[in-house]
């Protein structure tokens, strides 16, 4: 484990810009972690509103319901940590929008729900970003089985989650798995940025 | 030929093969995926005419929805 100071960690990862796409479970999560810590800039787009079930997982408030969910993130971080630059896009993320809306960021956090979501920003990046490290969640339905979650690694592509775990009625993505992997993802990119 | 698929070496009794011929012989059922041959996207409408030849380095990538 490389060892630095708290001022150190916040020295660095203070010129940093994180790209989160999707501000849901993983993604509000994950946010919250790097707003924690001090990265300097997140940039993160949604198009959905808060909604009653989404508090079972998602880093926001029973009176943030029916706000959008970037604006409820952008001000919760700020409540947490002002100094962090939010960047907020009120958009549905798409295959011509991504190189524009993450273009500047170190790297990118995929916090999607959807596997179909999840893919297009996969091939988006590998095809008009070539080189940009995405850190992507995949498995984080259910409930126990904590040694299950894991990273694996295949060029600038890492997946954190148990990878076989898909969220269905009888499988709902809930707080505790949702947020370990949210905080896996956010400690990876931790670990790539500080070196 | 040998290639390294998912981080791991193979065996495969022919010269190369298309994605959609690794696919049907690994018995991957799954539908949402990334492929990439070296680094590079391999997209689901090349899968039948992507080739996979002695040295590759394969990576077939399962997502699944939860987020």
């Amino acid at each position: 484990m490389q060892k630095k100071t708290f001022k150190e960690i916040r020295t660095i990862l203070a010129a940093r810009t994180v790209g989160i796409a999707g501000a849901g479970g993983l993604g509000s999560n994950c946010a919250v972690a790097l707003a924690r810590v001090g990265i300097g800039r997140i940039i993160t787009a949604d198009f959905d509103t808060v909604s009653e079930s989404n508090l079972n997982r998602q880093y926001f408030f029973k009176d943030q319901v029916g706000m959008k969910k970037v604006f409820a993130l952008k001000e919760n971080i700020a409540r947490i940590n002002p100094e962090v630059l939010v960047e907020a896009f009120d958009i549905m993320l798409d295959p011509h929008n991504i190189p524009q809306v993450f273009g500047n960021c170190d790297l990118i956090v995929e916090a999607f729900d959807l596997a179909e979501m999840k893919i297009m920003l996969a091939e988006t990046v590998l095809e008009k970003m070539p080189g940009r490290i995405i850190i992507m969640g995949s498995g984080v339905a259910g409930y126990g089985n904590n040694d299950s979650i894991k990273t694996v690694k295949s060029g600038n592509i890492y997946i954190c989650g148990d990878q076989e775990n898909e969220t269905c009625e009888n499988l709902p993505p809930l707080a505790p798995r949702v947020g370990i992997v949210a905080g896996m993802q956010a400690n990876l990119v931790m670990e790539i940025l500080l070196g | 030929m040998q290639i390294t698929l998912n981080n791991r070496k193979e065996e495969f009794d022919r010269n190369t093969m298309t994605v959609l011929e690794l696919l049907d012989e690994k018995n991957f059922t799954f539908r949402m995926l990334v492929i990439k041959i070296n680094g590079q996207l391999v997209k689901k409408a090349d899968y039948g005419k992507a080739i996979i030849k002695d040295g590759d380095d394969v990576s077939v990538l399962h997502l699944i929805s939860g987020g």
